[in-house]
């Protein structure tokens, strides 16, 4: 078995008394696709933002390609959030850039020339790959929300993070736009070989998208101190392979989930 | 139809602007001839032909004690001073303001100070800076930083930390420390609310100004009036009121024009959801 790119080790998140997270072990290969999913105030965005770094976890530690991961977001995790993820002052190519513009240079966190113009091809080159093509010079309020998404996938993957993070990425879309967000999203994760973990309320977008699905939940209730017990990971799915969905989530597919209210 | 569904054609709304404006001016030209029917000398309402002559000898006529052209010269003084107080201002507001709001160690070491210090009332300091910054202009431009700076730098604060966590995040996960985060992502978002907030402590720059001059000075618009009030002369005190109104809108304007043109991104459409 190859190297694992994320590692969790014993990993407990708990604020003061409050346990969230307890006890999660799990190993990822690059090239995965896990769905996050959960009831809401299960510790779905916590274990996100761990792996995102503006959380640490409070005891065990998660590693990234055998490394500790640093306590702050940094190049080798991309992100995409529900909305506000492309800057409002840069039109869509500029944020495409950005990404480059920074490592380029330090200083100003902005380059001319022909440097300028090399970034200004890449970047292009991923409008056209996520769809965006006709809307380079497009400020984000003149997006839609689905292009908006378009473009925040855009910024991300011109870093080529090691992994990358969606948090609700469609949560906010019309349910036709959704469906191409899936597609595009599908076609860049089998095209590009991304690692992606994504977070979702929609049960039935968690198992058609991904190759994996982790289901979150308390397995322990004490009725008297409900915050005594932390969320685990109760099913890892493997959706690829011939290993049989529990009849307790079979239910929870069928149904159509109802996106929260925004 | 409701009156607030009410909406006026076009040429209405420009009547109904104008009526107000018409109607002062009537009002006041028939008030000022019932008192110069009365007593033809009369200063506190002058005749219309008063204020013309007024305006020449203030504008267009050398001044017979000095030779200079006062208008000219007390608006080039006053323009000099709030310029200068304004922009410093708007510079220490920028600067401070977008440094407490990225970063907590500033915001935590400043932030209560300048409350402290914006809750002073400029005008109760004044004699301070007359005592420390001496009666020259320096100590009039300091009034008017005092006076607005702190306005300035709270907005500003507020501003930065009001936009939105995931902006920030992202821009580290594209591998930007904080310098290229601050001025590639914060301070071009910030500098339209800026010039919205410079057009709202305007009034109270000017307020500044003239209170500063109006104690000592030697030259500028408040300086003017508050010498010929001794004298009553309410034909030079009115346009010299209505002079600095219009200053007042055009700087306004302009400042609105430059924002309009120069951050599309802002003053258009917002986002959709």
């Amino acid at each position: 078995m190859k190297k694992p790119i994320i590692e969790m080790k014993q990993v407990w998140k708990e604020y003061g008394a409050h346990v969230v997270l307890e006890k999660l072990n799990l190993s990822v290969q690059a090239g995965e696709f896990v769905s996050i999913v959960g009831a809401s105030g299960c510790g779905k965005t916590s274990l996100l933002n761990m792996l995102l770094g503006t959380e640490s976890p409070s005891r065990g530690a998660i590693l990234l390609d055998g490394e500790v991961l640093s306590t702050e977001p940094d190049e080798t995790r991309g992100i995409v959030f529900q909305k506000y993820s492309a800057f409002p002052h840069l039109n869509a190519l500029e944020n495409v850039m950005l990404g480059g513009e920074f490592s380029a240079s330090p200083l100003l966190g902005k380059v001319f020339g022909s440097k300028r113009q090399k970034l200004k091809e890449d970047a292009l080159e991923m409008l056209v790959a996520v769809g965006l093509g006709d809307a380079a010079l497009r400020y984000p309020n003149e997006l839609s929300g689905g292009m908006q998404q378009r473009l925040a996938i855009a910024q991300a993957l011109i870093k080529e993070p090691r992994i990358l993070l969606l948090d609700e990425p469609f949560g906010a879309l019309d349910p036709g736009i959704r469906k191409d967000m899936h597609k595009l999203i599908r076609e860049l994760w089998k095209k590009r070989g991304l690692t992606i973990f994504m977070i979702t309320h929609d049960l039935s977008e968690g198992f058609s998208l991904g190759s994996r699905v982790w289901v979150l939940d308390k397995p322990r209730i004490d009725p008297q101190e409900p915050d005594r017990f932390g969320a685990q990971i109760v099913y890892d799915i493997q959706l690829d392979s011939k290993q049989k969905i529990p009849s307790s989530l079979q239910h929870l597919m069928s149904i159509e989930t109802q996106p929260e209210a925004v | 139809m409701r009156l607030m569904n009410s909406k006026p054609s076009r040429s209405i709304r420009l009547v109904l602007t104008l009526l107000p404006f018409v109607l002062l001016v009537i009002v006041y030209t028939l008030a000022s001839d019932a008192r110069l029917l009365e007593n033809p000398s009369d200063k506190l309402l002058p005749a219309w032909s008063s204020f013309y002559d007024a305006i020449q000898r203030m504008a267009f006529e050398p001044s017979k004690r000095s030779g200079d052209y006062l208008l000219w010269v007390d608006t080039w003084a006053s323009l000099q001073r709030l310029l200068l107080g304004v922009g410093i201002s708007a510079l220490i507001g920028l600067v401070l303001g977008v440094l407490n709001g990225m970063l907590p160690i500033m915001r935590v070491t400043f932030s209560p100070l300048i409350t402290a210090i914006s809750l002073i009332p400029p005008m109760a300091i004044l004699p301070v800076l007359f005592i420390v910054f001496g009666l020259g202009e320096l100590s009039k431009v300091m009034l008017i930083i005092i006076g607005i700076s702190p306005i300035l730098i709270r907005d500003l604060q507020m501003r930065t930390q009001s936009l939105p966590s995931e902006q920030l995040i992202k821009a580290q996960t594209l591998g930007a420390n904080s310098w290229q985060i601050m001025i590639r992502v914060v301070l071009p978002q910030v500098l339209p609310p800026l010039f919205s907030a410079v057009r709202l402590t305007l009034g109270s720059a000017w307020l500044f100004l003239i209170a500063g001059e109006a104690i000592a000075a030697t030259e500028g618009l408040g300086y003017r009036i508050f010498l010929i009030r001794r004298y009553l002369a309410m034909d030079v005190i009115l346009p010299y009121v209505i002079w600095i109104a219009l200053l007042a809108f055009v700087m306004d304007a302009l400042l609105r024009l430059f924002s309009n043109r120069a951050f599309p991104w802002y003053h258009g459409k917002r986002g959709e959801e």
